[in-house]
């Protein structure tokens, strides 16, 4: 009889349906990180003088940052030094004019989404949602411009909107994430080549689900985008990201920071599906995914919500995080973290309540199977004025199989007497109770384990887009395959 | 329908049934009774499949198929259901999602059309009636925070909607009042047919006064003691089963 403990033993990183590479010749820079990289890139986005200007001090901040080693260490992963001088840090198909339609993409570039389900022709898409899509280095086209012109609302790759929009962009761009913030972060603000732009003007709700799809194809390659997007006064947005990448057995880092800006009233809801190549069931292989994400309510009652589902990469470090500044503000974090095999996560968020009557929700779902390791990592802050300030956290991790690690490590830093927070975490396994009871209702044990595990991420999944909770619950399952029981 | 040859099984060494042996057909309904630990759970454990049992000796038939060599899920799909003593809490997994998928699962097995949404959630509303519970159940996960009361009904409402040709419901009755009970019993009695069988263990007799069976059994110490009608189960009822336990004490010593 198959036992649970021998469906087990089958433990493999089979099945990454999204590892094809696109023949395609790209536009590169040559490997290696030194000002002429900078000033390279600069060039190649025809940057305005204070977008250079600022990508050369982000530049010098982060050179005296490697020259001190000082990559992040107290994070619960591990991996060989990284050689920054190895990466390519622009790689662009190769296009003889800017893009106008979709008639002058590369026809490989747009099977390339079609394969991955993303289709970029407008009358194709899923109804009420509008792509941006970023192949390497370069966004490709973004749909349902003019429609979304007509209500102000601007969505566009980064590069048009430091053409466009530059006023909008030099306002925010580093507002919340500036370039010293970290290691990274200053990494990405000297050599970003691209990402994705919005703004949603006072008073609009924005019609559309707006989608990036950023996908990496140039091996060598790393990948550093910057998103931004602002709601001003009253408005909402609901946004969402994916990614996937070619299975490739050298690592590709992905170093991308994305800022939100919540003006008073207003709302972003911002979601991510992340399906990097995790690497192979030894290790070998796989993206980066080094990311920092963070949203400031600046406004009263504002609100901002990260909704993450990360299955892919071979290691994952982000902290999706709000600043509570407005009064009355609230920030909401929903995260499954899935990991299998060799895969390492160290994610989770940072809450920082500044405003009076500003609330809190974090909830982190972490799924660890194989010899991956899973950590939660959250801060809750509370600032000396932000009276009558409320956390409620829950972080929850289901182990499968014994060789794997959920580890949690929350933080709280409470100045303020008035502040009410609360702090839930149970760990547990998908028991043989529960897999003999659906087996005895006919249900075969891997598709009791999908259930199981869709149950145990049904309050995150809840938050997502109807489309895309469909999609996660798929992506979930694919990537279990083989690796429960 | 089921036969039972001379089985023995184990868990974690530790012979627990001790060499059973039992005719049930269509139609009919078998009590089985015993005092705690006499190994009748066991037997409907083993029945199912579940993995920490092992089968040592003897065989065992379900229209004539052999079902120990069959996985858990292919016993189920070929008809036979446990209502468990315990049932476990699937947390987050809605309980109309759950039977869905286990009435398609079972209904692709035997290459029958599946049932979308819709239809699926007119059936479950009927089988709801029958079982007399409310809608709103069904919405709620699986088992989690279910008094033992809705336990108990939400898997004679599973067995309805699967309607198995074998139900084995091992303890129905235990924890209920006088009341859930009675609705237990109805909702058994309403589900049996001259084609489906059913067999029912119990510690105590009270439930044999809604649910008629045709045969008692008693088991005492892993072996079936004492069979006959429903008188059995009475005389039990006043005199205990310090009279059977003797016995099988006897043997074990002799």
């Amino acid at each position: 009889m198959t036992t649970t403990n021998q469906v087990l033993k089958k433990v493999a990183g089979e099945g990454y349906k999204y590892g094809f590479v696109t023949d395609i010749e790209s536009d590169t820079a040559p490997p290696g990180l030194n000002e002429d990289t900078v000033r390279f890139i600069s060039e190649k986005k025809n940057d305005p003088d204070w977008m250079l200007e600022w990508r050369l001090k982000a530049f010098r901040y982060f050179m005296t940052l490697l020259e001190k080693s000082a990559t992040p260490k107290w994070a619960n992963v591990q991996h060989p030094p990284i050689d920054f001088q190895k990466i390519v840090y622009y790689a662009a198909p190769k296009v003889k004019e800017k893009l106008g339609s979709l008639d002058e993409v590369d026809p490989e570039i747009l099977k390339t989404y079609e394969k991955l389900g993303i289709s970029l022709n407008e009358q194709k898409l899923l109804a009420g949602v509008a792509v941006d899509a970023v192949f390497d280095s370069v966004s490709i086209t973004t749909t349902f411009k003019k429609e979304l012109g007509k209500k102000g609302i601007i969505f566009c790759s980064m590069s048009d909107a430091i053409q466009e929009h530059p006023e909008l962009v030099k306002k925010y761009l580093g507002s919340v994430v500036p370039y010293s913030d970290n290691f990274y972060a200053a990494l990405n603000a000297a050599v970003f080549s691209d990402g994705s732009f919005c703004y949603i003007p006072k008073g609009v709700r924005c019609p559309y689900e707006l989608t990036t799809y950023f996908r990496i194809n140039y091996q060598e390659s790393g990948q550093f985008e910057r998103t931004l997007i602002i709601a001003d006064e009253g408005s909402f947005v609901s946004y969402l990201e994916g990614c996937s990448a070619p299975m490739f057995d050298t690592n590709q880092l992905h170093a991308a920071v994305v800022e939100l800006v919540a003006l008073d009233d207003s709302e972003i809801k911002y979601s991510t599906i992340q399906n990097w190549y995790p690497g192979d069931e030894n290790g070998k292989g796989g993206v980066y995914n080094f990311v920092t994400k963070r949203g400031i309510c600046s406004g009263r009652n504002s609100k901002i919500s990260w909704t993450q589902v990360e299955t892919g990469a071979a290691i994952t470090w982000k902290y999706p995080s709000v600043i509570l500044q407005g009064d009355n503000s609230i920030g909401e974090f929903y995260s499954v973290a899935l990991v299998k095999g060799m895969q390492q996560a160290d994610t989770g968020t940072k809450m920082i309540h500044i405003g009076k009557n500003t609330r809190s929700r974090i909830i982190a779902k972490g799924i660890s199977a194989g010899k991956a390791q899973n950590t939660y990592r959250g801060l809750v802050r509370v600032q000396p004025k932000a009276d009558q300030a409320r956390n409620f956290t829950q972080c929850d991790s289901l182990l499968i199989g014994d060789k794997c690690g959920a580890h949690t490590t929350p933080y709280v830093e409470v100045k303020n007497k008035s502040a009410h927070l609360e702090h839930e975490a149970y760990t547990s396994r998908v028991s043989e109770d529960q897999i003999f009871y659906c087996n005895q209702r006919g249900i075969s044990i891997e598709d009791a384990n999908a259930l199981i595990i869709n149950g145990f991420c049904r309050e995150v999944f809840k938050q997502l887009p109807m489309e895309f909770a469909v999609e996660a619950t798929r992506l979930l399952e694919a990537n279990l395959e083989g690796a429960v029981g | 329908m089921l036969e039972i040859r001379n089985l023995h099984a184990n868990i974690d060494d530790k012979e627990i049934l001790k060499g059973i042996s039992l005719d049930v057909k269509a139609g009919e309904l078998h009590a089985i009774m015993g005092p705690n630990g006499s190994g009748k759970s066991t037997l409907a454990n083993v029945l199912a499949g579940k993995p920490s049992y092992k089968v040592t000796g003897g065989e065992v038939l379900l229209e004539n198929q052999d079902l120990i060599s069959m996985l858990p899920e292919e016993r189920a799909r070929a008809g036979l259901f446990l209502c468990f003593q315990h049932p476990v809490e699937v947390p987050g997994v809605r309980m109309d999602q759950f039977l869905r998928q286990s009435f398609n699962d079972i209904r692709k097995s035997k290459g029958e059309d599946q049932l979308d949404v819709l239809k699926f959630d007119k059936m479950l509303k009927e089988k709801v009636e029958i079982v007399g519970i409310d809608y709103s159940f069904v919405k709620r996960s699986v088992n989690e925070g279910f008094s033992g009361g809705e336990k108990k009904r939400n898997e004679i409402l599973q067995m309805a909607v699967l309607q198995p040709k074998l139900a084995i419901l091992d303890e129905p009755d235990s924890g209920l009042d006088v009341d859930a009970l009675r609705q237990v019993a109805q909702a058994i009695n309403n589900l049996r047919t001259d084609k489906n069988a059913v067999i029912l263990v119990t510690h105590y007799q009270r439930i044999l006064d809604y649910v008629v069976p045709d045969k008692v059994h008693v088991f005492v110490n892993g072996t079936i003691v004492q069979s006959g009608d429903k008188k059995l189960a009475l005389e039990i009822e006043s005199k205990g089963y310090d009279k059977y336990e003797e016995r099988a004490g006897k043997d074990i010593s002799a």
